[in-house]
């Protein structure tokens, strides 16, 4: 028989941390279907019918955030066999709030009491026994952290599921409420699955939406059940939801005073920490240094030194030479040899470059979340970034993308709420990564030689582009709505557990390695191809394959920007593979092999070909247009689907077209004092309407329909 | 008055919620009900948002928000 159990809680309560200790390395991570919040699952050690499922961090069962959504279908829908719930003992009341509505669920649920080495230590006292008659369920004590008792709620859990323990909601809610539940309850009764029956009545009773689109009850039905709950609401002079909330934390609040002894109200550590962490002098000054460090060990020093190694010793020297003479060895063709060494080897080798730094980043970042750092970054930062549709956490992503993107894509995971998380991986890759600095230099050198300011005026072109899209996009329709509320929890800091911080950082990079093999792989395979052979399949120079013709042919759509030369083209299409490619390609197709962006030859070459206005166009072009193929295989992965990612990819290749289209246009007319001619006045046109998108103002559609549904309500 | 203007350090009883829908279901959901005390701890280095303790732990929530609960 196979058997599944759920892991519900509240978020920070250390759920993940006991996951980890029950499934050990049988994890599989992927996403809920048709959304981004991550689905893990995994077998229970020792028994391998035994699925234990992860579900999303939540405070609710509410049908307004997805992750209570995805938890409420996943319960219903797929009916777990039993539901172990963790509750954090240092923080009962709260913690409680979901527990009083998972046990209406009608699914058993046993309490594993989370953190009681934090109780213990505080000196509280908890009543076990008694908690455990009020909530109508087994209730186990447990220290996820230290590993304690982890294991006894599972195999409890398995000997509920077995002999199938049902569990009776205790609480009630006042008369007049359970009346009204009970004529709700007669009224769906044929509706609904029997032992679903008190959640779907809760539910309705609330005026759920996600329940009311569900049942199909006939006019007469609903217009019972609508005066039901008006005459209970008349009664209470407050809406039914708020009534049922209310009535829960009352229980509650009485419950807890019954089972929970304190010991000294008096200030905690945690509490002290923070007083100097989110001080208001000094959190600034704080908030810097910690990013320093993260910044200068992940991508600086260390991160610089293994990715090195990495691309240049590892791939370099050993992997590509020792397949290179093996495939001679065994007598491979020269093309074939030519498509693995370089192609396939040296594209994936140069993503791969990446993961060792990307693994130091991942470690630290855990290490920022476990210990309650990263809630107080989001506290910090929020008053900047929620002006332009972020979040205060999505300062993290940003500053990474300065070293490189693809980490700087990755970190956003960290950002809870989806919409601020999509609009943070739409603009990360604006600010300049490493790998474009060559060709920033290669443009300073040629047209603006010993000139200081060329590479600070892009990473602040970077900066303004982020603003400006998030301006602009906060109003579209891809992210107006949901006008969810920013109450975030400040969890307690805490000493974050080393294993729990490896498992966290190796998860995150796993998933770019694979993302590696599959995308990324088949793509570099691809440009290696189109670079490397002629229509009729000979193999050729660059400037005579296949690649070429196709920067032949769409070099006039970069014209307007004032480069349509097809090197150009082709250049901008080698920067998919990586960025870095981006002066070595213009060296190749000018003949320059091996040039460096400071080689005065390659400077002269490329200064002549371009003009200060369209070189500025060019540059700004490629700096803003979609990333390398290793950055878009990490927006394809934390954006869960290709829709968005290409969304994505869309809307950063049209803004760097038309900002580098107004550059061109503006700037040949400002700078190079042409003529002022249509494409001029389409530029300013341009300008107009990017200024409008800015500054138009908007009603969040969604409020109003909130409001709509309401009133018919 | 509302959350918005209540003064640091001081501790409060929330007398009323107003708004509809998610917000004031999220808002209820993170314990913040009528009767509850809150003590605002402190406000964010840059004057937004404030930090309270709500239910024994602690809650960081918006200006814009605070200013749908009325508290006494």
């Amino acid at each position: 028989m196979s058997i599944k159990i759920a892991l519900a809680g509240n978020p920070n309560c250390g759920k993940t941390t006991m996951f980890n200790d029950l499934t050990g390395s049988s994890q599989y991570v992927g996403n809920w279907p048709g959304v981004t919040v991550e689905k893990k699952e995994g077998k229970l050690k020792g028994h391998r019918d035994v699925t234990i499922v992860d579900l999303p961090g939540i405070y609710s069962l509410s049908p307004y955030t997805l992750e209570e959504v995805v938890t409420r279908n996943f319960l219903i829908n797929e009916h777990p066999d039993v539901i172990i719930n963790l509750v954090d003992g240092s923080n009962m009341e709260r913690n409680l709030y979901l527990t009083t509505q998972l046990v209406e669920i009608g699914i058993p649920v046993i309490i594993a009491l989370n953190m009681m080495d934090v109780v213990k230590k505080k000196g509280d006292v908890i009543n076990v026994k008694k908690l455990s008659e009020a909530l109508g369920c087994e209730v186990v004590e447990t220290a996820a952290v230290k590993g304690i008792g982890s294991k006894e709620v599972a195999e409890k859990a398995y000997t509920m599921a077995q002999t199938k323990t049902r569990t009776v909601p205790q609480h009630s809610f006042g008369a007049s409420v359970e009346k009204a539940i009970e004529e709700i309850g007669n009224l769906s009764r044929s509706f609904v699955p029997s032992e679903f029956a008190r959640w779907y009545a809760v539910k309705l009773f609330e005026r759920d939406s996600k329940v009311l689109e569900e049942l199909h009850f006939t006019k007469e039905a609903q217009d019972q059940i609508k005066a039901t709950i008006a005459a209970c609401e008349a009664e209470a002079d407050d809406d039914s939801e708020s009534i049922i909330t209310n009535e829960r934390y009352n229980y509650i609040g009485k419950l807890v005073t019954k089972c929970l002894h304190k010991k000294n109200p008096g200030m905690t550590v945690s509490d002290k920490i923070d007083r100097i962490v989110t001080n208001r002098w000094l959190a600034l000054p704080i908030f810097a240094a910690v990013m320093f460090i993260v910044y200068y060990v992940s991508v600086s020093w260390l991160g610089t030194i293994v990715t090195d190694w990495t691309n240049d010793t590892l791939f370099g020297e050993i992997v590509q030479p020792a397949v290179g003479s093996w495939l001679t060895a065994v007598g491979a063709a020269e093309w074939l040899n030519s498509l693995i060494v370089d192609g396939i080897v040296g594209g994936v080798g140069a993503v791969l470059g990446f993961v060792p730094q990307m693994f130091i980043l991942f470690f630290f970042l855990s290490i920022l979340e476990d210990c309650g750092y990263m809630a107080r970054v989001a506290f910090i930062m929020d008053r900047i970034f929620r002006k332009f549709g972020l979040s205060g956490k999505s300062f993290i992503p940003l500053l990474i993308a300065s070293g490189c993107g693809v980490p700087g894509i990755m970190a956003s995971r960290t950002i809870e709420n989806e919409k601020d998380r999509k609009m943070t991986i739409m603009v990360t890759t604006f600010i300049p990564c490493g790998a474009k600095l060559p060709l920033i230099a290669l443009v300073g050198g040629a047209f603006f030689p010993g000139s200081p300011w060329v590479a600070p005026a892009m990473y602040f072109m970077g900066i303004l582009m982020v603003i400006i899209s998030g301006i602009i996009l906060k109003k579209t329709r891809l992210f107006v709505g949901d006008p969810a509320p920013f109450v975030m929890e400040l969890p307690q800091y805490h000493i974050p557990g080393a294993k729990g911080v490896l498992i966290h950082m190796w998860e995150r990079g796993k998933a770019f390695i694979i993302k590696a093999g599959t995308v990324i792989f088949v793509a570099c395979g691809l440009i290696w191809f189109l670079s490397n052979f002629s229509w009729s399949m000979q193999m050729v120079e660059q400037d005579q394959s296949i690649l070429a013709s196709i920067g032949h042919f769409i070099a006039p759509i970069f014209a307007p920007l004032g480069f349509g030369t097809w090197q150009a083209a082709v250049t901008t299409v080698s920067g998919l593979v990586a960025k870095e490619n981006l002066v070595g390609t213009f060296g190749v197709l000018y003949g320059l092999a091996d040039a460096a962006e400071d080689d005065p030859a390659m400077i002269g070459e490329f200064a002549a070909l371009f003009t200060t206005v369209s070189a500025m166009s060019f540059m700004v072009f490629n700096l803003l247009c979609a990333p390398c193929f290793a950055a878009i295989g990490a927006i394809k992965r934390e954006m869960g689907g290709w829709k968005w990612t290409l969304i994505a990819l869309g809307y950063q290749t049209g803004l760097a077209y038309v900002v580098a289209f107004m550059i061109y246009q503006i700037g040949s007319v400002l700078v190079l004092g042409q003529a002022f001619g249509v494409g001029t006045a389409i530029a300013i046109l341009l300008l107009a309407g990017i200024l409008y998108l800015m500054f138009r103002s908007y009603k969040p559609k969604s409020e109003q329909s909130l409001k709509g549904a309401r009133l018919e309500a | 008055m509302t959350l918005k203007d209540a003064k640091c350090g001081t501790t409060v009883t929330v007398t009323a919620l107003n708004g509809g829908g998610a917000i004031k279901r999220r808002i209820m959901d993170m314990g913040i009900t009528k009767g509850v005390q809150i003590f605002v701890r402190k406000v964010a280095p840059l004057g937004d948002p404030v930090e309270i303790t709500v239910r024994n732990y602690e809650l960081s929530i918006r200006k814009a928000d605070a200013q749908n609960i009325e508290v006494a």
